[in-house]
């Protein structure tokens, strides 16, 4: 806000006044206001869920509004010290000096990094697709397939030093997402088969082969549960840190591939074509630019970075294949990546933000019985008040801001 | 195209001629379990009947290589690729029975949700607005419905399911049309928000409170005299009122749209909004209603999966059917006629899937459950910009 500090000689008013205007006019309002209200919206569920409620409402509804308002503050109370640990802990661990009672107590704070890690991955898949104009729903099925290629890389082949088997690995997460990005990406660019329709089919098919391929082929020998065996040590991304953290190198690998995602969009020629196309087909179609392989290049990138976290998933916190490894981190990124203004950088920002909520919000599952889906319903609110910002701005009466603000747009049925 | 009938021709003879025992039979049932009329089984020898069937397909493409169907190559194709469907199912029963009949009367019933979506799609884009909302306004209907019909009666759910899809309508109209916001991240955030909704209140409620998710299930009524007709009468007319319901729609809005002012008056806002709002038309109030009626069918389509199919609430149980019923209205070129013979072909699909898992073909049963998915994406790729989009679809209007 250094502007609004520039401009408090402005004649008639207030240097607060000017500041307010200021941060009312800024394009970053919208994204905070959102999750603002989203997480109230959230919080207005909880506490119209609670039992207590109705059980009060006959005696007194004054108190069964206020056990709702309780239900809703504790677990939010709940969800941030699960997400973020209890300061008053980590000192008495500190000071009491034992090696896991400090690990315990800082683990939630690593454990949302965890969590974030598949997010930042999952977010700029999405992030590259609409900055190429393509709506790639399919990310929750590329994270399966990058899991699958990945787990099989990993157990299969062995004896390999962990500087070849993990990068082989990982890549190999890549691919299989890329394989299936690629397909509607094909199918977008030569046939016109819409990549929203054709990408959630290509989820579907993705869970139903993981079911069959933990049912036959890559079931764990000896096990009567749907799970892939263990891949080796060498495939697996590094921890830092000793149980119960699981903080490992996939979160540095995501922060390195959200810079080259950066440099690949706004620095090289392939990026400014894929955005041009995005942005304008027609205007990309008359300046020559190959229409039909940057859909493709899109969509098959895309897919690889979905690949990407499935794989950090896989080498990095699991270990093995099961049906039930991605919580939903594919359908979150949608809404985390317009959060984000489909900006690398406000990817990472929001992949963190989800992190946290989804790591404290497991932690409210477990200690509050609020379900964990109540995320999906905050994240859809927040999305519906970053896509049409004029909500936001007509609730909390801001000003219109002072250049139009980016929409995103999706091309249509038709083709082009 | 003659080329790919001698392929399909080629293809039954060597995947399923030569691979079958000689003495074996198929055996094809043509009633349903259950049914009190019947009628005797089809019995034929399978090496005989899969030869027939290569060999036509073999003259066929002869034909179409010689001299051509010309305007009829459609319709031959999709006999050819009919042929090859019953040549697929007589291998596959071959040496068993497989029942036709109640194959055929699952495709109707499975087709409802797809036509009555695809309904909901076409009501919403012929007037201009894209809905890909329809999957989470199904699955919020048919929790709705069932919580609603569990407490009262089935009629007072179905409403309650109509309402909330009426109500999910209204939102994704108002993001679309007033705060002019992108219509397919709109109907993502709808499609974002049911899915959370709805198994948060499942976790939350209906497990704890087994009692209301038990609405029961509308039971088939048998139309009078046309039920009593062999095979077709229980394949078609003995149903519970949602495949009735999904005929009688797709009559209506053929009538509405095509027949009417009403309709006209919808269509042209979807084709040419600015025109219709010189011409006094209220684009804004027409895309309001006909988004809202929208939201409406697919929650009666949403209404299918509780009251109308197994009588229960499961976390996500639509299962992709809202996207499915979108590629059913894109294939069948945004008329509802069409949509209904696009949502049996995908009903077929998934009937199919059914009876090979009850055959025990060799087929792992998660590929046979990846069917309609695959069909879907195959649709797509043949049918799209070939059809009649409405012009103005998925563009916001801005009056001046």
């Amino acid at each position: 806000m250094t502007n609004a500090e520039g401009t408090t000689k402005k004649a008639g008013k207030s240097a607060v006044g000017i500041f307010f205007e200021e941060v009312s006019r800024s394009s970053l309002i919208v994204p905070v206001l959102a999750i603002f209200s989203g997480l109230l919206l959230g919080g207005v569920i909880v506490g119209l869920s609670s039992e207590n409620v109705y059980t009060m409402w006959a005696v007194s509804p004054i108190q069964a509004i206020g056990n709702g308002l309780k239900a809703a503050w504790e677990s939010y109370v709940t969800l941030f010290s699960g997400a973020f640990g209890s300061p008053a802990k980590m000192i008495a661990a500190i000071q009491g000096g034992d090696g896991l009672e400090i690990r315990r107590a800082f683990n939630p704070i690593f454990e949302s990094l965890v969590k974030s890690t598949p997010y930042i991955f999952g977010g700029l898949a999405v992030a590259l697709g609409f900055r190429s104009g393509l709506f790639n729903i399919g990310v929750e099925g590329q994270i399966f397939m990058g899991g699958i290629f990945s787990v099989w890389v990993g157990y299969t082949f062995t004896g390999l030093p962990a500087i070849i088997h993990l990068p082989l690995a990982f890549l190999a997460g890549a691919l299989g997402g890329a394989l299936w990005g690629f397909i509607p990406g094909l199918l977008k660019a030569k046939t016109g088969g819409h990549e929203v329709i054709n990408t959630i089919m290509m989820n579907y098919i993705a869970f139903r082969l993981t079911d069959w391929l933990l049912r036959e082929p890559m079931k764990r020998p000896g096990s009567t549960n749907p799970i892939s065996p263990i891949i080796e040590d060498s495939a697996r991304l590094p921890q830092f840190f000793q149980d119960p953290i699981r903080f490992h190198l996939g979160f540095f690998i995501a922060l390195a591939v959200a810079a080259l995602v950066y440099w690949f969009l706004f620095k090289t020629k392939w990026g400014f074509d894929l955005r041009t196309v995005g942005a304008n087909p027609r205007a990309a179609r008359y300046a020559g630019m190959n229409i039909v392989k940057s859909t493709i290049v899109a969509m098959s990138l895309s897919g690889a970075l979905a690949g990407m976290a499935g794989a950090n998933e896989l080498l990095g916190v699991n270990h093995h294949l099961s049906q039930t490894f991605s919580p939903g981190y594919g359908f979150d990124s949608i809404a985390l990546a317009l959060l984000g203004r489909n900006h690398p950088l406000g990817v990472v920002l929001s992949a963190l933000l989800f992190g946290t909520l989804r790591n404290g919000a497991m932690r409210m599952q477990a200690a509050a019985g609020i379900p964990i889906d109540i995320i999906s319903v905050m994240q859809a609110l927040i999305l519906a008040f970053i896509a049409a910002p004029a909500i936001v701005r007509t609730i909390y009466r801001l000003k219109e801001p002072k250049k139009a603000e980016a929409g995103v747009h999706v091309r249509g049925w038709g083709g082009s | 195209m003659g080329l790919v009938f001698l392929g399909i021709a080629a293809l039954i003879w060597f995947a399923f001629v030569r691979r079958i025992d000689p003495e074996m039979t198929t055996t094809m049932r043509l009633y349903p379990g259950g049914s009190k009329v019947v009628v005797e089984d089809w019995q034929f020898n399978t090496l005989g009947a899969l030869q027939i069937l290569a060999f036509a397909c073999a003259a066929l493409g002869a034909y179409q290589l010689a001299r051509g169907f010309g305007k009829r190559t459609g319709l031959v194709l999709s006999m050819i690729g009919g042929m090859f469907v019953f040549a697929f199912l007589s291998w596959a029963a071959s040496g068993g029975m497989l029942n036709l009949a109640g194959m055929l009367r699952i495709m109707f019933v499975r087709s409802v949700p797809l036509t009555l979506g695809a309904l909901s799609g076409i009501l919403c884009e012929r007037s201009g607005v894209v809905n890909i909302a329809i999957e989470g306004m199904m699955l919020t209907a048919a929790m709705i419905g069932t919580i609603v019909g569990s407490v009262s009666n089935l009629w007072v759910g179905l409403l309650s399911a109509v309402i909330a899809g009426g109500l999910l309508g209204l939102f994704h109209a108002i993001l679309a049309i007033k705060y002019r916001t992108d219509q397919i991240i709109s109907g993502t955030v709808i499609n974002i928000f049911a899915v959370g909704i709805t198994s948060f209140i499942s976790a939350k409620f209906m497990q704890p409170y087994p009692q209301i998710n038990d609405p029961g299930v509308f039971s088939p009524y048998e139309i009078p005299f046309l039920g009593q007709i062999p095979f077709l009468g229980p394949v078609l007319f003995r149903h519970n009122i949602f495949v009735y319901a999904m005929i009688f729609f797709v009559a209506l809005l053929t009538f509405m749209l095509f027949k009417t002012r009403w309709g006209l008056r919808l269509r042209s806002v979807g084709e040419h909004p600015k025109a219709a709002d010189t011409l006094g038309i209220d684009v804004f109030k027409t895309r309001y209603m006909a988004v809202i009626l929208g939201g409406m069918m697919a929650g009666f389509a949403g209404a299918y999966f509780t009251l109308g199919s197994v009588g229960r609430f499961d976390q996500v149980m639509t299962a992709g059917r809202g996207f499915i019923a979108l590629a059913a209205m894109i294939f069948g070129n945004w008329t509802p006629v069409g949509a209904m013979i696009a949502g049996l072909l995908f009903g077929f699909s998934d009937s199919l899937a059914a009876s090979l898992a009850v055959l025990r073909v060799k087929i792992p049963s998660e590929f046979l459950l990846m069917t309609p998915y695959v069909i879907t994406m195959l649709v797509l790729a043949g049918v799209v910009g070939r059809g009649q989009m409405p012009a103005a679809d998925g563009t916001p209007y801005d009056k001046e």
